[in-house]
């Protein structure tokens, strides 16, 4: 299996160093702020923060739709500026927000994307691994919200990426749905892939993630395995690390409100004093 | 609910396939899928046409002009200049009107001549009209020639009528050419128009960015779809004005056949242009009525461009619409070749190529 990506895995999937992103304004907006940041190949890497921290505005310069202010971006030891057709046809993307053509069917959405591969899945290879092969000729409008969320990742896999990023996979589905996602990205890794998620659930990063950064402000804030974070900060879950860090940037920063940096997260529900209902 | 069962079972790696699609047609076949699988569309686009060609088919079907109102003002003589107008063949129907409200009339429109007279047996009548109208002017000639002729006037030569009516020199003859030329225009600039802005709000396009799709293609794409959907609806006018109104096409079809995918092809890629940063529908709406407007009235659609000062020939001639509209009235009124059409399908190609390169180097895909 994947002897070929076993091969050339010699350099990280993903380096990224000093990468500052700000958007022109009065005042300019800095959405990230100097983010350094290694992925190995083979590992699922999970991006955790609140909204606004960065994530999607990180992730999509990894995936070379946005261009970074400055600093550097290697992927799959290439760069964006040099070797686009190489690697829109090595990563395999899932945004935030994309609707789909309600009226075409599964079938057809999933063989558009295949058809923009040079390889890749059959199409229907591709359903069946996000169980949605039975659903070919429903058409998008028609399925629920998980299962559309599953027919992203399946756009996304159709082309056998070596790399995958996924943009807040599961945000706005219901538990069930939820781990439907979980079981597809660990089977997305089982194969293989790298996995890059960005997430504000800390379950869903304890769960799949064999690394995670969390990320405020634009920054990365701690960095490690998710048993490396909960035991650093001597606390029992990611949930409580989580907290530990957002409260003590909030009484650090106080209240000025300066661009993304402003505190809203609410899959936390912070007050604050930086601990929420559960502390 | 949907099956975890399928999740859940462990799932060996799928095979990698080395099948090639062609992006491009996949593309194509998507556009149409969704266009087909919209009814609504599917009107405005073969409903709509139909409509426009039957009520101005109707509209101007070969009738004779109308006769005009006359108002004879009361007063001396004005009974006899009644009774003289009301005789068959004078062409005009008469009015008896004081002659305040019969001014009025005239001057608002609802009357096409007022005559009077000093005295009824005065040997002069005034005829009150206003020059600018046809229907005034012809008003004044027929009551004059019948009042001559009452008065004793004696005709010399002998006149033999000779009514053209044939197919081909009819104004829906003039018209329908226009007319298609017209849902060509309309049809690839908001067909093309709408669907791009359409995809950038739903931010599939950038998802299809950050996929190996070549972005030519997908613009291309949007092109050649729309233009394959027009086929069929010029196939629908072109035989519903024959059925309707006797409508023929007197050069090669084959002409028209290469001038409809053109056309469609040019406006696809203007429309392309007006979409290429538009963020919202109202905005790409906007652009494409001010685009829209000067054509319609400027390309000799209705009437003809000739009416136009000599001046702005030029400039009219330069514009896509006039250029199809000239082009399919030549060959399908005059039955001209297509080589001979060389300057207006040169005006296509070049509108049609230079606004899809335009279109490709500052498309926002984001």
């Amino acid at each position: 299996m994947n002897a070929m990506h076993a091969a050339i895995a010699s350099t990280p999937a993903i380096r990224v160093s000093d990468l500052v992103k700000s958007y022109p304004g009065r005042p300019p907006v800095e959405a990230v702020r100097g983010l350094s940041l290694e992925v190995q190949r083979g590992e699922c890497f999970g991006l955790l923060g609140p909204n606004g921290a960065g994530k999607t505005t990180t992730i999509e310069i990894l995936e070379g739709l946005l261009m970074p202010t400055s600093g550097s971006v290697e992927i799959l030891g290439l760069r964006w500026a040099t070797a686009e057709r190489q690697l829109r046809e090595q990563i395999g993307v899932s945004l935030q927000e994309t609707r789909l053509s309600e009226r075409l069917t599964v079938g057809e959405t999933i063989r558009l994307f295949r058809s923009f591969y040079a390889a890749g899945l059959e199409p229907m290879a591709a359903l069946e691994m996000v169980g949605l092969a039975h659903k070919s000729a429903a058409r998008v409008g028609s399925i629920s919200g998980g299962e559309r969320q599953r027919l992203a990742i399946a756009t996304a896999i159709v082309g056998w990426p070596e790399l995958l990023f996924l943009d807040e996979p599961t945000t706005g589905l219901d538990p069930q749905s939820r781990r439907q996602i979980w079981d597809l990205v660990e089977r997305c890794r089982a194969c293989g892939h790298t996995v890059l998620l960005t997430t504000h659930f800390m379950d869903e990063a304890e769960r799949l993630c064999d690394r995670l950064a969390i990320v405020d402000a634009g920054r990365i804030i701690a960095l490690g395995t998710p048993a490396e974070l909960v035991a650093s900060f001597g606390v029992t879950s990611l949930d409580d690390v989580f907290l530990k860090l957002a409260g003590r940037r909030l009484t650090e920063s106080g209240r000025t409100d300066s661009g993304p940096a402003a505190p809203n997260a609410p899959a936390v529900s912070a007050g604050p004093d930086g601990f929420g209902e559960r502390a | 609910m949907s099956q975890p069962r399928d999740l859940a079972r462990p799932v060996p790696t799928p095979a990698a396939s080395q099948q090639h699609f062609s992006a491009f047609w996949e593309l194509v076949r998507c556009r149409f899928l969704e266009f087909f699988r919209e009814p609504e569309m599917i009107f405005w686009v073969y409903g709509f046409p139909i409509l426009m060609v039957l009520t101005l088919g109707v509209a101007y079907r070969e009738q004779p002009v109308p006769k005009p109102r006359v108002l004879v003002a009361d007063g001396p003589g004005a009974a006899a200049d009644v009774a003289a107008l009301s005789a068959a063949g004078s062409g005009v129907t008469p009015h008896l009107l004081p002659a305040t409200a019969a001014m009025e009339q005239l001057r608002t429109g609802r009357a096409d001549l007022v005559i009077d007279r000093a005295a009824a047996t005065a040997a002069s009548v005034r005829y009150h009209f206003d020059p600018s109208r046809p229907e005034s002017v012809l008003a004044r000639e027929r009551t004059r020639d019948a009042l001559e002729r009452t008065a004793g006037r004696r005709d010399l030569l002998a006149v033999e009528d000779a009514p053209l009516l044939v197919p081909g020199g009819r104004y829906i003859d003039f018209l329908i050419p226009g007319l298609m030329s017209l849902s060509l225009m309309s049809g690839g600039l908001w067909g093309v128009g709408f669907v791009a802005v359409e995809l950038r709000i739903r931010k599939l396009l950038k998802r299809f960015l950050a996929t190996p799709m070549r972005r030519w293609q997908f613009l291309l794409s949007i092109m050649v779809s729309r233009m394959f959907l027009m086929i069929p609806e010029m196939l629908l006018m072109v035989c519903f004005s024959r059925w309707a109104f006797g409508v023929r096409i007197f050069g090669s079809l084959w002409a028209v056949a290469v001038l409809v995918p053109l056309g469609a092809l040019c406006f696809a890629g203007i429309g392309l242009l007006v979409a290429s940063r538009a963020k919202t529908l109202e905005a790409v709406n906007g652009v494409l009525n001010l685009i829209m407007l000067p054509m319609w009235v400027g390309c000799g659609v209705f009437f003809p461009r000739e009416r136009y000062p000599e001046s702005i020939q030029p400039l009219l001639r330069a514009l896509p619409l006039t250029a199809l509209v000239d082009a399919l009235r030549a060959v399908m009124l005059e039955g001209v070749s297509l080589a001979a059409c060389w300057p207006e399908v040169a005006t296509l190609l070049t509108w049609g190529i230079l606004t899809f390169a335009l279109a490709l180097r500052i498309f926002r895909w984001v």
